[in-house]
């Protein structure tokens, strides 16, 4: 009797064994393919300029701030940080400015339509920006929008609104009707019941959708290097500066642009898997 | 003067129409209950007088004035939520004033009501916590504090207590009949709760299916159904239905018993009789007893009449065995008729 349900119930047991390890191997690789790019940024980012074109490479950062401050003291890299500032900023404006108000109407009302709106933002996403990017710059050229901090900003607005809608339409959606309409009983417009109600317990949240937005336009640099020529942005900047500059010039402008992206994200992880449906703590 | 007015409102949500064509009128002060079963449009009515929706047709008055296209908070209403809608960021104080604020009521006013009310309402300790902090029945007493502090002339009130387990409803059903009582304000109260209705009410409004079906005095809606779904709906145990057959001289038939009954021309109406409106013994229907529930004030038992069940209360003392057969004699002002078809009583 043991010996015939032993043998079965083993099986079973290697087989889950077997699908562990390569569950947790799968998941080792994959944070080894993100991490290791960002561990090795931050190593010669902290190390001094001769440690960084030296062979063979360091595992650890000497935390000499050589390559830091040539970073900073390079023709150009303080301005291209400034329009970098200045365009997530605008960014995050316009993102939250026309995406909050589109999350509070999918969130609130029914309209026809919707459900195709709802498709369509998201389909935005979808559109390669490398196809956009000529006719962009050639409209661009013809309005005057060209090389400015507001064109850029317009079409970083494009790739961030998805994102503002969805995450302020979950927030939204969080929050009862029935608030709002005790608001109304007590009182309240529409207006003043949205702002004495729904933005303080929404606020947390479009602050964080605002947060994403910057940073989704601190990191692009496709449509920074097609659209702007003498104000560029720092990505644009590190594009094409690419192929003359040393070494460690590359690895400080790297982590200039990724370490305040990963602040910024790590900060507002909590709204983000909101929208996408995971419970967190 | 805050009476309410109910002129032919109808509502219709696309192809459904949830209500048809309702009229009623609510005295100043009176204490109206709409009862009904889930989905019989008592909630959508409620909302049309607080202005949370807008009816398709007809007119709702609020104190001789026409209300039905101004916004809640121009009506002079205040209402009581069933989940509540305490709001999260705010104390207790502050919720309650929330209203009175909105209003520019100077800070002494402000003090003045929220601690009334509060003391009303038994939550003057609780006035510096956040809703989070609260237990259900606590957050209850904020919303209902926070309607009273208002001091409206109408209080709107939709299934306040279907979220509290029972022995707390008991409590609050008792505290919220002398609260309103001593508030001297025209409420309207939603429940599918039959018990609340009678207990609270000064009248009920039964509603089925989109319309009132009756709209009477608790007593008066107990004892004299309009509809055969009042009938069954109030009273628990239910209301007993037999088929009655013609008899001759305008008598019908109703398991094995002549009764004098109404003047109808269909060979078939309905007997109706609760269950504590029978006597054991003489000349009564013909029941079978199937099963005997000792409840301890009195014994309910179900038995076969006509192929039908039938319950009946008899006294505690009564010596029944299942599989007796027994003559339920009913009280005849108790006897209530409906006609089959249109349910309404005759």
């Amino acid at each position: 009797m043991s010996v015939a349900t032993e043998t079965p119930v083993a099986g079973i047991a290697d087989a889950h064994k077997a699908g562990d390890w390569l569950l947790i191997a799968t998941a080792v690789l994959l944070c080894v393919w993100v991490l290791l790019p960002i561990y090795l940024l931050i190593v010669n980012a902290l190390s001094s300029p001769d440690q960084v074109t030296a062979f063979p490479k360091r595992f650890f950062p000497s935390f000499d701030l050589g390559s830091l401050s040539f970073f900073i003291n390079f023709a150009g890299v303080a301005r291209a940080l400034w329009n970098s500032v200045i365009v997530a900023t605008l960014t995050m404006i316009l993102a939250i400015g026309f995406g909050a108000p589109a999350g509070y109407a999918l969130s609130r009302f029914d309209f026809p339509g919707k459900g195709t709106f709802r498709f369509l933002v998201l389909m935005t996403r979808a559109f390669p920006l490398p196809l956009l990017a000529l006719p962009l710059a050639v409209m661009f050229i013809r309005t005057g929008l060209d090389d400015t901090a507001i064109g850029l900003a317009l079409v970083h607005t494009t790739l961030a609104l998805p994102f503002a809608v969805l995450i302020t339409f979950s927030l939204f959606s969080g929050i009862p009707v029935e608030l709002e309409e005790a608001a109304w009983t007590l009182g309240c417009t529409r207006w003043q019941a949205f702002r004495k109600v729904i933005l303080p317990l929404a606020l947390p949240g479009i602050a964080a959708s605002a947060v994403f937005a910057f940073t989704i336009s601190w990191n692009e640099v496709f449509a920074a290097a097609v659209l702007t020529i003498e104000n560029r942005t720092l990505t644009a900047f590190l594009l094409q500066s690419l192929g003359e500059s040393p070494l460690y010039l590359k690895f400080a402008g790297g982590a200039a642009l990724v370490v305040p992206a990963l602040i910024f994200i790590f900060a507002v992880r909590k709204y983000l898997f909101a929208m996408w449906g995971i419970a967190n703590r | 003067m805050a009476e309410i007015a109910i002129k032919g409102v109808a509502k219709r949500f696309g192809g459904f129409t949830a209500l048809h064509q309702v009229d009623l009128t609510i005295a100043d002060q009176e204490f109206m209950v709409l009862l009904g079963a889930s989905g019989c449009g008592k909630t959508t009515l409620l909302r049309i007088v607080a202005g949370l929706e807008r009816p398709s047709q007809g007119e709702v008055w609020i104190g001789g004035r026409r209300v039905d296209h101004l916004p809640p908070r121009e009506r002079g209403i205040a209402m009581v939520f069933q989940n509540y809608a305490v709001f999260p960021h705010l104390t207790v104080f502050e919720n309650i004033a929330f209203g009175l604020r909105m209003k520019k009521l100077p800070q002494q006013e402000v003090e003045r009501r929220v601690n009334r009310t509060a003391e009303l309402m038994h939550i003057e300790q609780l006035l510096k916590r956040y809703s989070g902090q609260l237990s259900g029945g606590q957050r209850q007493r904020v919303a209902v504090a926070r309607a009273l502090a208002m001091e409206p002339d109408v209080i709107l009130m939709d299934e306040p207590l279907s979220n509290l387990d029972a022995l707390l409803r008991l409590e609050m059903r008792a505290e919220l009949k002398g609260v309103l009582a001593a508030s001297k304000t025209t409420t309207i109260y939603v429940t599918h709760d039959q018990v609340e209705a009678m207990s609270l009410a000064d009248r009920i409004a039964v509603m089925h299916q989109g319309r009132i079906v009756q709209s009477a005095s608790p007593v008066e809606v107990y004892r004299n159904p309009a509809a055969r779904f009042v009938g069954s709906f109030i009273g628990n145990p239910p209301m007993n239905f037999i088929p009655a057959t013609k008899a001759e001289n305008g008598s019908w038939t109703v398991a094995g018993l002549t009764l004098s009954g109404p003047k109808s021309d269909k060979p078939r109406i309905e007997f109706a009789i609760r269950p504590e409106d029978v006597d054991a013994g003489g000349e009564g229907l013909r029941a079978t007893v199937r099963v005997i529930e000792p409840l301890g004030p009195h014994t309910l038992v179900t038995c076969d009449v006509e192929g039908g069940l039938f319950r009946a209360i008899l006294d505690s003392n009564a010596s029944v065995q299942v599989g007796d057969d027994l003559r339920l004699a009913p009280k005849p002002d108790r006897i209530r008729w409906f006609d089959p078809e249109t349910a309404n009583a005759l």
